[in-house]
C-alpha cells in the first residue's frame, strides 16, 4: 500500500491526499481489497466453468445434427446413387439456416454445396474436424468455422457436411462480456463498500483519537463514545472507558494521598524542627543539649519509618516483588508472629489464644505477610487493651482453611471500629477520631491490605462483638511436593 | 587472594579493617570517621571500580557495599569479587530498603544488607558480626558451648547452667540467648535478633524484642549479684561477664 504516505499524521484532517493516503492504510480497506480479489477469482472460475460446459453442449449438439444429415444423405445415396445426393443436396443448401454442404467430384471440383472456398487440403482426408470455410454468397470471402465430417461417396466423389459455428462464438462472446460486466460490478460494489466501511470505522477510530487525545492534554474526565453496537469497537472503548475509571480513581487517591502525606509529614517535621530550634536557644549545658539530640534522632527515625512503610506500599501496589515469591505454611507464619508479640502483649494485659491448622500452603512473600500480621497485632496491641489494673482481655490469633483460602484471623475485645467507619480504616494515613491520640502512622492496615492484594487475597474488617475481627484472607498455594 | 590465606590470629580481633565504597562524600566520611572513632581501619573507595581493584587486593575484614555506585554497580561489584574467589564479607548499604532488593543482594554474595538511613551503632553492630564470623570460619568453627561467666549454653543438648543450676528455657527463649552468647561482648541490636532469632526483616512498631529480653534476664540473671545480658543504650543489648568485656 501507501508506504510513501506514512508520514501523515491520523485523524489530523489535512489535506485530501494524505486523507486519502490514511484511508488506503486501514485494516478496513485492506481486508475490502483482499476480499474483492477473492471474488474476482471465483467469478472468474464460474464464469470459466460455465463457457467451458457451454461450448461443449454446443460442439455435441453440432455433432449429433451433422450425423443426423450424415444418415439422411446416405439414405439418399444408397437409394438413388450420386444423382439423388446431389439432387438432396442442393435442395438443402438452398433452405434458410441450413447447414453446410459441399459435393465434389474425385479431382476436388465443386458439383453442388453451399461453401465457396475451403483451405486446401481439407477434402482429403475423411473425418471430422474443425477448420475455416467461406461462403458462397459472400464476396468478401471472410473465413468462419465450422465443424466438418467428409464422407468419400462410391466413386471418389466427396460429401462434406458441417455446421457452422458462428453460435458457439456468440455464446463464448455472450459470457466474456458478461465477465467484464460482474467484474466492473464486483469493483464497483467493493470499492465502494470497502470505503464506506473504512470511513465508519476511520470515523469512530478518529473521534476515539480525539477524545483520548484531550484525555492526553489532562481532561480525564473526557469517555470514548459507544456506537451502542456491541461490536469490537465498542468493546474497546468500553474497556478504554474502564481503565480510564480506574485511572481517575488512581489520580484521585494519589492526590488524597499527596495531602496526607503533605500534612501527616509535616506535622512531625515542624516538631522536630521547632524542638531542634529550642534546644538550641534554651539548653542550659551539654546534658539538655544531648537530650535533645536524641529526641531528633527518635523523632527522624520514625519519619524514615513512614517513607520505608509508603514506599513498601507503592511497591507492593506495583507488584514487582513477585519475582521473590516462594512457598510457605501461612500457619507457621500466623503462629510465629504471635509468639514474637505473646510476651509483649502480656504484659499489655492480653492473653493470646493461637489456634493454628496445619498445612496452610501459601506461595507468597513469608517476609511480606509476617509484617502484615505483625501490623495486625500491633494494632490489637495499640487498640485492644484493657484499661490498667482491668481484668486481662482475650487476643485470639487463628489460622485455618475456607474453601481455596486461609484466612489469618486478629480478633480483639478493644473498641472496634463502628461500622460505616471501616471501609475508611483501611485507607492510607487514616487514623480514625478515637486513635488519633495514639501512636502511629496509619500505615499498617493499609500495608496489610496492599500485602493481601499482591497475593490475590484481601483483608477484611468486622464486628467482633465487642471489638475488631481482622481478616486476612491468602489464597493456598499448591501442595508442596 | 585474601581468603586463601587465613590470617595468624584466628580470634576476634579489635582491630577491623573496613573497606567502605560509597560515592556520596559525606555518608562515605560520616563513616570512615565513626569506624575510626569505634578503633578501627576504614579504607573509602568512591566508585565502583576502584572499589573492586582494592577489594580484590587488598587484605580486608569486610566491605561495607552501596548499592549504587558509579561505574559498576555493587551487586555487580560483589558477584565479581565472588567469581575471582574473593570471600571477604559483604555488607550492602541501600537505599532501596525493600524485600526484593536484600534478597537480590543476598544473592549477589552479600552476607548482610541495611538500609538507609541506619543508626551508625546498628551498622558496627553487624559489620563486627561478620568480621568475627570471618575469622570464626578460619578456624575450627563454631563451637557446641558457650560460656560466659558462670553462665553455659550447651548447643548440643540444649541445657542452660548457670552457676551450676539448670536453668529451663523455652525453645525461642534458648535460641534468643545461644544468639546473645554467640555474639558475647558485642552488641546485638534489636533488628539482629529479629533476623536471626525469628527470621523476619522488619521493624515491628512496638517493644516486641524488648519484652522477649527482659523475660530471658528474669530467668538468667535474677537472684545472681551480677547481671550478664546489658542493656547497651541506644543500639541494642550484649552479654558480657562483668565490666572488662
Amino acid at each position: 500500500m501507501s508506504a510513501g504516505a506514512s508520514g501523515a499524521a491520523l485523524g489530523s484532517g489535512g489535506s485530501i491526499g494524505s486523507r486519502l493516503a490514511t484511508l488506503l492504510r486501514t485494516t478496513a480497506f485492506k481486508l475490502t481489497l483482499a476480499y474483492l480479489l477473492v471474488f474476482v477469482v471465483f467469478a472468474f472460475t464460474i464464469l470459466g466453468y460455465v463457457a467451458w460446459n457451454a461450448r461443449r453442449v454446443i460442439d455435441d449438439q453440432i455433432v449429433s445434427t451433422i450425423e443426423a444429415e450424415i444418415a439422411g444423405l446416405s439414405e439418399q445415396s444408397r437409394v438413388g446413387g450420386i444423382r439423388r445426393l446431389v439432387a438432396a443436396v442442393d435442395r438443402r443448401s438452398r433452405e434458410p439456416g441450413a447447414s453446410l454442404y459441399l459435393v465434389t467430384t474425385p479431382a476436388g471440383e465443386r458439383v453442388t454445396g453451399n461453401i465457396g472456398a475451403l483451405p486446401p487440403g481439407v477434402l482429403d482426408r475423411p473425418g471430422q474436424r474443425e477448420t475455416t470455410y467461406g461462403r458462397l454468397d459472400d464476396e468478401e470471402a471472410t473465413p468462419h468455422s465450422a465443424i466438418v465430417r467428409i464422407y468419400v461417396l462410391p466413386g471418389g466423389f466427396r460429401l462434406l457436411v458441417g455446421r457452422d459455428v458462428e453460435e458457439r462464438t456468440r455464446i463464448r462472446e455472450v459470457i466474456r462480456r458478461a465477465f467484464g460486466w460482474s467484474l466492473a460490478l464486483v469493483g464497483v460494489l467493493g470499492c465502494l463498500g470497502g470505503w464506506f466501511i473504512t470511513r465508519r470505522v476511520l470515523k469512530r477510530v478518529d473521534d476515539m483519537t480525539r477524545t483520548t487525545r484531550t484525555i492526553m492534554a489532562g481532561d480525564l474526565s473526557g469517555r470514548l463514545g459507544l456506537a451502542g453496537t456491541g461490536d469490537e469497537l465498542d468493546r474497546l472503548a468500553q474497556n478504554l472507558n474502564a481503565m480510564l475509571d480506574r485511572i481517575g480513581e488512581l489520580m484521585a487517591g494519589m492526590r488524597e494521598v499527596s495531602d496526607n502525606i503533605a500534612h501527616d509529614l509535616k506535622t512531625p517535621l515542624t516538631r522536630l524542627r521547632n524542638k531542634a530550634d529550642e534546644a538550641l536557644r534554651q539548653a542550659a549545658g551539654p546534658e539538655e543539649l544531648r537530650m535533645a539530640l536524641e529526641a531528633t534522632i527518635e523523632e527522624s527515625d520514625n519519619l524514615i519509618r513512614v517513607f520505608n512503610a509508603l514506599l513498601m506500599i507503592a511497591r507492593l501496589e506495583a507488584g514487582s516483588v513477585k519475582e521473590e515469591f516462594t512457598d510457605f505454611d501461612a500457619g507457621e507464619v500466623a503462629r510465629g508472629v504471635a509468639e514474637l508479640y505473646e510476651a509483649v502483649a502480656e504484659e499489655t494485659g492480653l492473653v493470646l489464644d493461637v489456634s493454628v491448622e496445619p498445612g496452610l500452603h501459601v506461595h507468597g512473600s513469608r517476609e511480606l505477610v509476617g509484617q502484615a500480621v505483625a501490623n495486625l497485632l500491633d494494632n490489637a496491641l495499640k487498640y485492644g487493651t484493657p484499661e490498667p489494673g482491668d481484668a486481662p482481655l482475650p487476643l485470639r490469633v487463628e489460622a485455618r482453611r475456607d474453601g481455596e483460602d486461609a484466612l489469618i484471623t486478629v480478633a480483639d475485645r478493644g473498641p472496634g471500629i463502628p461500622a460505616p467507619e471501616r471501609a475508611r480504616a483501611l485507607e492510607r494515613f487514616v487514623r480514625l477520631e478515637s486513635a488519633r491520640s495514639r501512636p502511629g502512622f496509619g500505615l499498617g492496615l493499609s500495608l496489610a491490605v496492599a500485602v493481601a492484594r499482591l497475593h490475590g487475597g484481601s483483608l477484611r474488617l468486622d464486628d467482633n462483638e465487642p471489638g475488631l475481627k481482622v481478616t486476612l484472607a491468602l489464597p493456598l498455594g499448591p501442595e508442596p511436593a | 587472594m585474601m581468603d586463601s590465606t587465613p590470617r595468624e590470629n584466628a580470634l576476634p580481633s579489635p582491630l577491623m579493617r573496613i573497606l567502605v565504597i560509597e560515592d556520596d562524600r559525606d555518608a562515605a566520611s560520616y563513616l570512615l570517621k565513626a569506624f575510626r572513632e569505634a578503633g578501627h581501619a576504614p579504607d573509602h573507595a568512591a566508585d565502583g571500580l576502584d572499589g573492586y581493584a582494592m577489594a580484590e587486593s587488598g587484605a580486608y575484614d569486610v566491605l561495607v557495599v552501596d548499592r549504587m555506585l558509579p561505574k559498576l554497580d555493587g551487586l555487580s561489584l560483589v558477584r565479581g569479587l565472588r567469581e575471582q574467589g574473593v570471600q571477604t564479607p559483604v555488607l550492602f548499604l541501600s537505599a532501596l530498603g525493600q524485600v526484593d532488593d536484600r534478597v537480590k543482594g543476598l544473592r549477589a554474595g552479600g552476607d548482610d544488607y541495611l538500609t538507609k538511613p541506619y543508626a551508625f551503632s546498628e551498622l558496627l553492630a553487624r559489620v563486627e558480626v561478620l568480621a568475627r564470623r570471618r575469622a570464626g570460619s578460619a578456624s575450627a568453627g563454631e563451637p557446641t558451648l558457650y560460656r560466659v561467666g558462670d553462665l553455659e549454653l550447651d548447643r548440643l543438648s540444649h541445657r542452660v547452667t548457670r552457676a551450676g543450676r539448670e536453668i529451663v528455657l523455652q525453645p525461642r527463649e534458648f535460641r534468643l540467648l545461644e544468639y546473645l552468647m554467640r555474639q558475647a561482648g558485642h552488641v546485638v541490636t534489636r533488628t539482629m535478633l529479629l533476623e536471626h532469632v525469628w527470621d523476619y526483616h522488619f521493624d515491628p512498631q512496638t517493644n516486641v524484642i524488648d519484652v522477649h529480653v527482659s523475660r530471658l534476664r528474669a530467668k538468667v540473671d535474677k537472684g545472681f549479684e551480677r547481671p550478664l545480658i546489658h542493656t547497651v543504650r541506644g543500639a541494642g543489648y550484649m552479654v558480657r561477664a562483668g565490666s572488662e568485656g
